[in-house]
């Protein structure tokens, strides 16, 4: 076990260096993750504005589901992607186990239930604003559609970064279908989990900085947008 | 009374090519009822609203104007009844052709100008030059790119207004479009209204404004408890208004 203070010099140092290994986890850890949330944006916001603009038996129960999808556990995702993927499931045949696709997946199915139940409610809001005036309009569906997402643009930026904190910060579901393998898909929670099992604290508190910055810059991207929306009061 | 058509050949008449559509005037409406909440809110209303000028709707809080003219424009269905509007029933075409300011209008989270470039785009016109000039007639060309909703309330109802008439429509809507403005305001919204009307627009104006409603009106509606009590030319009805009800309102005494 290394001393503690030597560890964070360690720290440092490989940050101060760009060590090669740490920047690859880096990478992939964003790559994952952003991608996740691209992936997620696509299926959760028409998700979330049709939920938000529609009435219909059974909405409020699809809320309630959507919402208490929220909290699905990584580790219980990361189950079903597993056995989605590996050799004897149903989608074993596309060999995905073990690939950043698989990690890709797994953050998407994690992360969509949140950007789609938070949308939901950021577009219900403008639509229960805009909604007589685009009667009134005669403003036709997929016209309003766009307003909505255009006009609650900041606030859905907010939505998806909150998806993108969840998924890079998630060990669940990403060591159970990655495997921590590394160069190909060793990501930061999962490298920290390994490395401090290990007791190479140094990489591990390294990455671990990396991760709070990563976090701070998103809540300042977060606090930005808030700032800007409403000093053009869009927001 | 003037044909609907005679509107375009006053020649001023923005960004149109004459239309071959039927008109949209006169409206007809029969024995008009609405219900809501166990109560008659509209109660077996008739009315004929001519091709052109300016109908002032006028009576206490609660008569049942702005649901009266929330159904004319379609945004309600009538529990009973009907509406028709040159001849047709409120049709999608129709309602296209109408538009209606609210008292509290809701503006785009948009600049002013992106607010005018909805309406029109949605009537499939892309013109920055028209926009240009709605706003310069609205008087809001140096608030171009300020987001509308930091607008005075003012500036917001003669945005409303603007966007309304981008649409180049043959009937406008204006509920208590000037209540709470001050004198300025409601002089500069007189004014877009009466020229709208002299381009042959037909408008339907809800006020409580006495004075606005001399002022503007060719002829009157007053409604009480969900019923027209009195229809009458302007002239006639401020000078001598045939019911009780009108000459209380006038009068200023509550309208029992
Ligand atoms: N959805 C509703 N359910 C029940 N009652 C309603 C509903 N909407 C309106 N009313 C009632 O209908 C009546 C007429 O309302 P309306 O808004 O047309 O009045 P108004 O003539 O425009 O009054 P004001 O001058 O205050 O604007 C009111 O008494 C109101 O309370
Ligand atoms: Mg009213």
């Amino acid at each position: 076990m290394q001393d503690f203070g030597q560890a964070f010099s360690l720290a440092f140092q490989l940050l101060w260096t760009a060590d090669a290994d740490l920047m690859e986890i880096i990478g992939l850890s964003l790559r994952v993750s952003l991608t996740a949330m691209a992936v997620s944006c696509a299926i959760a916001l028409p998700v979330g504005a049709a939920l938000g603009m529609s009435r219909f038996r059974g909405r409020g129960a699809a809320i309630i589901l959507l919402n208490a999808l929220m909290g699905l556990p990584p580790v219980v995702v990361g189950l079903c992607v597993y056995l989605m993927l590996s050799r004897a499931g149903p989608m074993g045949e596309l060999g995905l186990l073990y690939t950043p696709t698989a990690m890709i997946i797994a953050q998407s199915i994690l992360i969509t239930p949140i950007i789609a139940a938070l949308s939901r409610q950021v577009i219900e809001d403008l639509h229960s604003e805009y909604a007589e005036q685009f009667r009134s309009m005669c403003v036709p569906v997929h016209t309003a559609v766009g307003a909505l997402l255009w006009d609650a643009r900041y606030s859905l930026l907010t939505v998806a970064l909150a998806g993108f904190g969840r998924a890079v910060a998630e060990v669940g579901a990403v060591i159970i279908v990655g495997g921590n393998i590394a160069h190909l898909t060793r990501v930061m929670t999962t490298a920290i989990a390994l490395e401090t099992s290990k007791g190479d604290l140094a990489l591990a508190l390294a990455l671990g900085m990396v991760l709070l910055l990563i976090a701070l810059a998103v809540n300042a991207v977060v606090m930005a947008l808030r700032m800007t929306a409403t000093r053009y009061a869009y927001a | 009374m003037l044909d609907a058509t005679a509107r375009y050949e006053g020649g001023d008449v923005a960004g149109t090519q004459a239309r071959e559509e039927p008109a949209v005037l006169p409206c007809e409406v029969r024995g008009l009822c609405f219900e809501a909440g166990g109560d008659l809110i509209i109660d077996n209303v008739d009315l004929t609203l001519g091709s052109t000028g300016i109908t002032v709707v006028m009576g206490p809080n609660g008569a049942g104007k702005s649901i009266l003219v929330r159904l004319l424009h379609g945004m309600l269905e009538p529990s009973a009844g009907d509406i028709s509007w040159g001849g047709r029933g409120l049709c999608e075409e129709t309602r296209r052709r109408q538009a209606m300011v609210f008292q509290t209008p809701v503006l785009l989270r948009r600049s002013v100008e992106a607010n005018i470039a909805f309406a029109l785009r949605l009537h499939g016109e892309n013109g920055q030059v028209r926009c240009v000039r709605i706003l310069d007639e609205a008087g809001l060309a140096e608030k171009a790119g300020q987001p509308a909703r930091l607008l005075s309330g003012g500036e917001r109802q003669r945005l409303a207004i603007a966007r309304a008439l981008a649409a180049d429509p043959e009937v406008l809507f204006l509920d208590e479009a000037t209540a709470s403005l001050d004198p300025a305001s409601v002089q500069a919204i007189e004014e877009v209204v009466q020229s709208a009307r002299d381009r042959s627009v037909k408008i339907i104006f809800i006020t409580h404004d006495i004075g606005q409603a001399r002022r503007l009106a060719d002829d009157v509606v007053f409604m009480h408890r969900g019923r027209i009590v009195e229809r009458a030319p302007a002239g006639k009805f401020f000078d001598n208004p045939s019911s009780r009800e009108a000459s209380d309102y006038l009068a200023g005494r509550i309208v029992l």
